[in-house]
């Protein structure tokens, strides 16, 4: 996998600290680093992408060679630090790996670090394929040291998670150093930053020349009537749509290597850029004074494939239109993805219906509340959001419906303190939902420091979120069970009368990580169900209709596949028709 | 920079070179991941270039998952182009439909497990007499469409040898008659993937697949999993407030699923949005006062102008 390419290649060029903040489709970058001897690296999960970042610039202050990984909207949170950083340099090499999701797999935007890399006047290297993960991570950090910049290693969800085979390495002995002892090196003052800011456009051009030099930069000669220029995953599109065109492939964004671009663009007739979402190289090359065209041709939203490649070729006149077989083509259906049967998340929407509240959402699994049937979200924006947001509507004075935060716990961790502060602060009158499912669940399960866990499974002190929050001036503090569905109704229905900041941990593990919960699936009886389908209000995926009907209407069915015997649906039937089975002499999961 | 030699020949031989594409869908949990490495595993003992294509996030939620497959000599794109891969694996019906554009026309090769998983969001009209949303086209209209296809039982064929997880290696079966490996290097590698004490059931299960395809058939068109009588839907249904025995306590407010009763400004339960209401009737089931009771109308045969109305308590209608 490109993830664990980029790890490996991190290991041989012999890094001893990692960290991250676990964001798909970054997240197995430094998960896979945790598989590599302890004695080799520290690999940590840190509270968010600043945290992460920060410390590996401590690292590399004192001397190891350093990589710290998130999703591109991580790096908004890490950005305040590299863009400081930058103008202090590194001491040991400090990469960066940044995973972007052009067509938003998994994220809510897909905003290009590209851009952010020519912000912070860092370079950019965009590996292609596995094998070029590995090496490019490897080559990043002589980068890193060679001009003494944090490097920013791009990848997409496509790289990420495309497995091929690579070629490993050996793990080398990076030379040793120490400590700078120059505070200009390490220490932001106006004065020192007015000292480097020259310094830094220097080091920006020295690169691009340096890239200029690099045999990484290659140009495949075909063609000479077309030139394209390509960088990342976008050449292998090009490869498999003009087999015979000249390719310049470049390996880095930014800086661009000026001299070797010229070159090619003397040699080729046409120049068309390809590369996935902003036209970075593009409007340069223009800035530059190229005749060269890109975006007109190919989106500049979404993830390119090469069916879109082709249709950019055949506007460009440079593909025949080719005459498409009728395709082939069948009506199916939606299937969004769900929570989990047995997702404690569930009861808690349920009971915040049963208060009718305004509901400020945040991001994890439990955005997907947002979505029929419980449709209980009303807004989420972005990481530790929510409780701005509900302090605001607060503050703003016209919501009639209590206001009440909901907050994953590893999402509370991220940066859900600084706006609890502000709600105690501010006095607004609102109620945070802690969901606490002890995991960071929405990328597969990692520890943090609510867990008690690392990385690596180690016992770790563990965070007491109830204690945290009446440290930070909560008075009203309370903590309960997710599967008990009558003391959570009961507890949501006070906090939200409660005048001032109410905070409720809601507290059950989450049924996948880090130990898959299986408990005796649970029956309906047909002849008491009475079709009402109050238990599908959870929007449980083990439950659905049966073929079976009371008064026109189906009665519901329970998966015993899937269903881990959680009873919140039985808690909330009104005919208490849903049981255990009768041969069963187990007790169910939540039996409270 | 580096200056690549011209290779003319190469670039003639890249067409002749073709990669092959094989396409896995299906639901989160099924399995995917597993049979994607197998094919991929064996490419690569085969000393072919392979790379293999997934997303992840949804694949644990129930969400469609997808994984790409392609291997040849040389391998550039991790995507397949929408209508050139060779063979269109699926290990849901839904799901082999929702990915058959990428399918090549004429040539390539669809092999689906009739299986339908109906997600609780086809579920959701909660009117009277309406069946789940699921995709229509039966196997017998899509294979009748195709060059070739196979639509087979393989979570039967999987259920018979006594383990229905290990219908994705039937359909393995299947796709090894479709692609050219010995049968021992698919077994070796199956062997090599699965956790040991599965190693004989799934043995079983692709040679049960292998030996499926050998007297192929369509299935038989298999009756929709939910029938219901159209007459259903021409029963209405009104709903009566008892205002006076109403305490204003808000539970069918906050219960009703499709969210069509609100309170008054005298603090009594009203219904809204009569058109929403699907007389589900869980607001009767719930109110703790009685004060809630749903009247059917059903419509006298050949007549529609005096409905005969029944009352709507659980015991009479039964």
């Amino acid at each position: 996998m490109g993830n664990e390419a980029i790890a490996r290649g991190a290991w041989e060029a012999g890094i001893g600290v990692a960290v991250a903040y676990p964001g798909t489709p970054s997240t197995e970058i430094v998960e896979s680093l945790g598989r590599y001897p302890s004695g080799d690296l520290r690999a940590e999960w840190a509270a968010n992408e600043k945290t992460a970042f920060d410390i590996a610039t401590g690292a590399s202050f004192a001397g190891r060679r350093a990589l710290c990984a998130m999703k591109h909207v991580g790096l908004n949170v890490a950005s305040d630090s590299l863009m400081s950083l930058t103008y202090l340099g590194v001491n040991a090499g400090l990469v960066v790996a940044v995973a972007d999701d052009p067509g938003m797999h998994s994220s809510q935007n897909e905003q290009d670090t590209r851009i952010f890399a020519r912000f912070a006047c860092v370079p950019v290297l965009e590996p292609a394929d596995a094998q070029e993960a590995l090496d490019y991570t490897r080559i990043a950090f002589e980068i890193s040291e060679e001009f003494a910049t944090p490097v920013i290693l791009r990848s997409t969800t496509r790289l990420s998670h495309t497995r091929s085979p690579v070629h490993l390495g050996s793990r080398i002995r990076p030379r040793e150093r120490r400590f700078p002892e120059n505070p200009l090196r390490t220490v932001t003052l106006p004065a020192h930053a007015r000292a480097n800011r020259p310094e830094v456009l220097a080091r920006e051009a020295k690169i691009g020349a340096w890239f200029d030099e690099s045999a990484l930069t290659r140009i495949e000669p075909g063609d000479p009537e077309l030139g394209v220029i390509t960088v990342g995953l976008a050449y292998t599109y090009v490869r498999e749509v003009l087999p015979a065109a000249s390719i310049l492939k470049l390996a880095a964004s930014w800086p661009l290597p000026k001299k070797a671009i010229a070159a090619f663009a003397r040699s080729v007739g046409r120049l068309i850029v390809v590369e996935e979402l902003e036209p970075l190289i593009e409007e340069q090359l223009r800035v530059m004074g190229f005749e060269v065209e890109g975006k007109v041709f190919f989106p500049r939203a979404g993830e390119l494939s090469p069916e879109i490649l082709r249709r950019g070729f055949e506007k460009a006149g440079v593909l025949e239109p080719a005459a498409r077989r009728a395709g082939l083509s069948a009506e199916s259906i939606p299937r969004p993805p769900l929570l989990c049967a047995g997702c404690p998340h569930m009861s808690s929407y349920m009971a915040l219906r049963a208060v009718n509240a305004r509901v400020c959402g945040d991001i994890g699994c439990y955005t997907l509340a947002a979505i029929e049937p419980l449709a209980a979200i009303d807004t989420c924006v972005s990481m530790g959001a929510s409780i701005g947001n509900a302090v605001g509507l607060a503050l703003a004075g016209t919501e009639k419906r209590p206001i009440v935060a909901t907050i994953g716990d590893s999402t509370f961790l991220h940066s859900g303190l600084p706006p609890l502060i502000d709600a105690v602060y501010m006095g607004a009158d609102i109620t945070v939902l802690i969901l606490d499912n002890q995991i960071t669940a929405m990328t597969g399960g990692q520890h943090h420091a609510g867990t008690g866990r690392s990385l690596r499974g180690e016992p770790r002190p563990r965070v007491d979120f109830a204690a945290l929050c009446r440290s930070l001036g909560v008075r009203w503090v309370r903590t309960v069970d997710s599967y008990d569905m009558g003391t959570l109704y009961q507890t949501v229905r006070e906090a939200a009368e409660y005048k001032g900041v109410s905070v409720i941990v809601a507290n059950r593990p989450c049924v996948l990580d880090p130990v898959r919960i299986r408990g005796v699936p649970l029956e309906v009886d047909a002849e008491t169900c009475v079709a009402c389908q109050m238990c599908m209000n959870l929007g449980c995926p083990a439950i659905s209709w049966d073929e079976a009907m009371y008064d026109g209407h189906h009665k519901v069915k329970i998966d015993a596949a899937l269903c881990i015997g959680c009873t919140l649906c039985a808690q909330i039937c009104p005919s208490n028709c849903i049981r255990a089975p009768a041969s069963s002499d187990v007790e169910p999961v939540g039996a409270a | 920079m580096r200056v690549q030699e011209p290779n003319r020949a190469a670039v003639e031989t890249r067409d002749h070179a073709r990669v092959t594409s094989v396409l896995m869908v299906g639901v989160g949990g099924q399995g995917i991941l597993m049979v994607s490495k197998v094919l991929a595993t064996l490419c690569q003992n085969a000393g072919m270039e392979v790379k293999q294509s997934e997303v992840h996030g949804m694949a644990k939620r129930g969400g469609a998952v997808f994984s790409h497959i392609r291997f040849g000599p040389e391998v550039h794109s991790p995507l397949i182009p929408e209508g050139e891969a060779d063979v269109l694996l699926a290990l849901e019906w839904a799901e082999g439909l929702r990915w058959l554009h990428y399918l090549r026309p004429g040539e390539g090769v669809f092999i689906s497990d009739v299986r339908r998983i109906v997600p609780p969001f086809a579920c959701r009209n909660r009117g009277r007499g309406v069946t789940p949303e699921y995709a229509r086209a039966t196997p017998a209209e899509i294979i009748g469409r195709l060059g070739t296809g196979y639509a087979l039982d393989a979570t039967g064929i999987a259920r018979g040898l006594g383990n229905e997880r290990t219908a994705n290696t039937v359909l393995l079966g299947v796709l090894s008659t479709a692609l050219a490996f010995p049968e021992e290097a698919w077994i070796e590698v199956i062997s090599r993937v699965v956790p040991a004490e599965t190693l004989e059931i799934n043995r079983a299960a692709f040679l049960a697949g292998r030996a499926w395809v050998a007297e192929a058939t369509v299935p038989e068109e298999e009756a929709s999993p939910v029938t219901a009588d159209p007459l259903l839907a021409r029963i209405t249904h009104r709903l009566e407030i008892t205002r006076a025995w109403c305490k204003g306590c808000d539970i069918c407010v906050k219960f009703c699923p499709e969210r069509c009763l609100v309170l008054d400004e005298e603090q009594i339960a009203l219904l809204a949005e009569p058109e929403a209401c699907t007389g589900c009737r869980l607001c009767e089931w719930l109110c703790p006062d009685f004060a809630i009771r749903l009247h059917k109308e059903v419509p006298a045969p050949g007549a529609s102008t005096s409905p005969e109305t029944t009352s709507g308590t659980a015991g009479c209608d039964r």
